[in-house]
């Protein structure tokens, strides 16, 4: 690829990110599928499972994403529900209890039917999983039991209302499994399951790779995909490269096809390779700051209101990150359904913070730190290393806060120690982020009767929260996730600063790789250009 | 060679076995949080499970016992040869550890032949030339060598084998051809090591006076070298071997991570990871009986290779 061509490049998949329509992956004109070939997928690690439902990272979903099929499916442009597995569902009022209407014909790879019964065992058994199977059970949380009213017709009951179970079965954590697979424990599904998707595990070696080949026969794809039939590829190799200099290194020589988790500074090398950059923002919770209400210092709503104004987010993802990254305009990222622009209230005014600080008693003291009661403006700021800006990130907010006089001193600590940090509530502020395609993180994250990890006291939010969690139709929930977004933004009970962008790289022959909802990838309309 | 002292050497091994067990025991406990609160968070993606069920999955991988009735439940299993299964994918402790020996063989082997030929070569030249500036060059290399950083030493061979000029695969364990970049990268350190004490007892040997007898009897430069000084300057070089093993050992969790090639450095560095008590124990007692009966072979083989070295003394 002649090496003018590359800016163009890069700037049209800038422009499908900013768009975050479907078709992530497209060049000039992309032509008819082509059947065959092999595509090489190098990511960075390997979580030593491969049962879609007990795994959470990414590196693996993208491979066990292929293997299972799910009830529903969300579409990444609008967040709305379509048809997978059930050709149509419908809730009772209060959203404890949905009923599915299954297609015909489907079956597992060891040809077992894919029936009710085989739902009700696969919902039946998340409860049963271990510590990796954190992500279904939330998704199913309250679960009562699925009713069989024939092979095609089932229901699943709650004991309290559960609205986000629908996006739930969207997921790969809700992915159909056989029942041969189900019956067998936690820790032997994690070395092998039979799933109903368009590719199936052809061979899983610990920490080098993950093979997948394509299921003959297969003709129950998702309605949002080009062609429900067989997938176009013949095999994946997902392939484990934990270093990333080696990753890049591999996509550059032609020895893969796609890497995940490209940095800031692989950028231009890869658009000068002619490589495609696809981004998509993660939806949840953008990463930003949160304070402990329990302490003296994140109970003051001037600190909290002081530090959001004293952040240039503009800065911050121009320093950092890559191009396709956008500053945090909400409690919720832009992708995530229900999203409510709040920029008005994420303004870069360091000199209201100084003002509002002056107005609260924070005066400054002689090394510039604003103190109060002799006591020093220093905020202790928890972070982890889970995501590799995460450190640049906050020592640019560092600099940035400590112009109005603010002290951020941070504090790395192990992702393992993260769960218990929380827990014992021994922080002061949490850098952190989560990943859901479902507004109701809202209600995981900061409703007081939940872990309330950041100690908010009992208020408005919580009724709010608890109200979207039992309401059926989507409009009227998401008027009050705005509700709720703008509360959690104006009352300052979190300070979002950046949307995580999911960026991969794909040789310019790889057409059709397509980011779901969740921002991982689904490649039943992948393809490559044969030579 | 007495029944006596084998005795005496194997209970030192069970104690030094015993230390290591429990030292990571101690170790992974004293760390905040626990393995299946650290599952259980799901990366921080997932959303944090109420404490009650945390509790009953403690209770599964029985954490809700006192720590001491835990450490004296794990002992037990171990002196059995049972660590028991690990938390992060549920894979028995014994048979990961077997799954992931044979690639760590496979570069620790050809790492050795690596490090005794660079090592092994650059001390014989460096001592048998008689042109100052190439022996002061050779004997700066080990030095050199020893102090590169073994992961940038790993890159930088990719950049140019593998990726510049396509010689070698990048990334895998398949077929030999896989072997060369990984084995150059932890040979290096470790024959730089080699190169150093056998450079220096080759030169104590040279002044030794049966190298004046054998001279004065007739025998060429290559003989004396070779024959005489070599078979004497490689007994020093052998009781370092204890800690060449450990080198390689260590030197495979960066070079498996550059290189993409599973085995046990990998899977220790995703059982530290997670807090994953007893895959970790077990990598570290397999590690502790390695060094133990490797240090064993060679105090027993060391007699029989030099007979003025009595096993008693």
């Amino acid at each position: 690829m002649p090496r003018s061509l590359a800016p163009w490049l890069a700037a049209t998949a800038l422009l499908l990110a900013a768009c975050g329509s479907t078709p992530a992956a497209s060049t000039a004109d992309p032509g008819v599928p082509q059947p065959g070939g092999t595509l090489r997928f190098a990511v960075s690690s390997d979580q030593g499972c491969v049962d879609p439902q007990q795994v959470a990272s990414n590196d693996t979903i993208y491979s066990l994403r292929q293997v299972v099929d799910s009830l529903t499916d969300q579409d990444p442009a609008t967040g709305e529900l379509r048809p997978w597995l059930a050709t149509s569902w419908e809730s009772n009022a209060d959203a404890t209890a949905y009923t599915f209407t299954l297609r015909e014909g489907v079956t597992f790879s060891d040809g077992t039917p894919l029936d009710a019964e085989a739902v009700k065992a696969n919902f039946d058994a998340v409860p049963r999983l271990g510590p990796r199977g954190t992500l279904p059970k939330g998704y199913l949380a309250g679960y009562a039991g699925t009713t069989v009213e024939s092979p095609t017709r089932f229901t699943v009951s709650f004991d309290r209302p559960n609205v986000q179970f629908l996006q739930g079965t969207s997921t790969h954590s809700l992915g159909i499994l056989s029942p041969a697979t189900v019956a067998k424990s936690d820790d032997e599904r994690c070395a092998s399951v039979i799933g109903s998707g368009p590719f199936v595990i052809e061979s899983y070696t610990r920490d080098e790779s993950i093979v997948l080949a394509k299921r003959p026969g297969y003709a129950w794809g998702s309605q949002l995909w080009q062609s429900q039939g067989e997938a176009h590829l013949d095999r994946v190799e997902f392939r484990i490269v934990p270093e990333s200099g080696v990753r890049v290194g591999s996509l550059q020589s032609g020895e893969v096809d796609a890497i995940g988790n490209i940095a800031k500074q692989d950028e231009a090398l890869l658009a000068a390779a002619g490589v495609q950059l696809l981004g998509r923002a993660n939806p949840g919770v953008p990463f930003g700051i949160t304070f402990n209400q329990a302490t003296p210092l994140g109970a003051d709503p001037a600190v909290r209101e002081a530090l959001s104004l004293a952040i240039d987010r503009a800065e911050i993802v121009a320093t950092v990150y890559t191009s396709q990254t956008k500053p945090a305009t909400s409690a919720l990222a832009s992708t995530t359904p229900g999203y409510a622009d709040q920029s008005a209230l994420l303004a870069h005014d360091p000199a209201r913070a100084q003002a509002v600080l002056d107005a609260a008693g924070w005066l400054p003291g002689p090394d510039g730190i604003r103190v109060k009661d002799g006591a020093p403006l220093s905020v202790e700021l928890t972070w982890y290393s889970n995501s590799p800006a995460n450190r640049a990130t906050v020592e640019l907010i560092q600099q940035q806060v400590r112009e109005v006089g603010i002290d951020l001193q941070l504090r790395e600590r192990p992702i393992s120690e993260s769960n218990p940090i929380q827990q014992s509530g021994q922080f002061v502020a949490n850098w952190g982020n989560l990943t859901r395609a479902d507004p109701d993180i809202l209600r995981t994250q900061y409703s007081t009767a939940g872990n309330n990890f950041f100690r908010l006291s009992p208020g408005p939010l919580d009724e709010l929260l608890a109200e979207q969690a039992a309401q059926v139709d989507p409009a009227a929930r998401f008027a009050t996730v705005a509700q709720a977004q703008e509360l959690l933004v104006r009352e300052r009970h979190t300070i979002p600063v950046v949307v995580l962008t999911t960026v991969l790289g794909v040789a310019a022959d790889v057409q059709g790789v397509l980011f779901d909802a969740s921002s991982r990838i689904q490649l039943h309309d992948a393809w490559k250009v044969q030579p | 060679m007495t029944l006596r002292y084998l005795l005496r050497r194997l209970l030192a091994a069970v104690g030094v076995l015993w230390a290591a067990f429990t030292v990571s025991f101690v170790v992974l406990y004293l760390l905040p949080g626990d393995p299946v609160a650290t599952m259980a968070s799901g990366g921080l993606d997932g959303e944090p499970l109420p404490p009650e069920e945390l509790d009953a999955l403690r209770a599964r991988y029985g954490l809700d016992q006192p720590v001491l009735v835990q450490y004296g439940q794990r002992l037990l299993a171990a002196v059995t040869g049972d660590f028991g299964t690990s938390i992060q994918n549920g894979q028995d402790v014994r048979a990961a550890i077997l799954e992931a020996l044979p690639p760590t063989l496979q570069i620790s082997a050809a790492g050795l032949v690596v490090a005794v030929l660079f090592g092994g070569s650059v001390a014989l030249v460096a001592t048998y030339t008689r042109a100052l500036w190439l022996r002061q060059l050779l004997m700066a290399l080990p030095s050199l060598a020893a102090s590169l950083p073994v992961f940038w030493v790993g890159l930088l061979l990719v950049q140019v084998f593998a990726f510049g000029l396509g010689l070698f695969p990048s990334v895998g364990a398949n077929g030999p051809a896989a072997l060369v970049l990984p084995a150059i990268t932890l040979g290096l350190p470790t024959g730089a090591l080699v190169a150093q004490v056998l450079a220096k007892s080759l030169t104590q040997a040279l002044g030794e006076p049966y190298v004046t007898t054998a001279r004065a009897k007739g025998v060429g430069r290559p003989g004396i070298h070779l024959r005489h000084a070599l078979r004497n300057a490689a007994l020093p070089a052998l009781t370092v071997l204890g800690y060449v093993v450990g080198n390689l050992l260590a030197g495979s969790v960066v070079v498996e991570t550059v290189f993409t090639r599973p085995g046990l450095g990998r899977l220790t560095v995703a059982a530290v990871g997670v807090q994953d008590i007893p895959l970790v124990q077990g990598i570290v007692v397999f590690a502790a009986t390695v060094f133990v009966l490797v240090n064993l072979a060679v105090d027993l083989i060391y007699p029989l290779l030099d007979p003025r070295v009595g096993v008693t003394s």
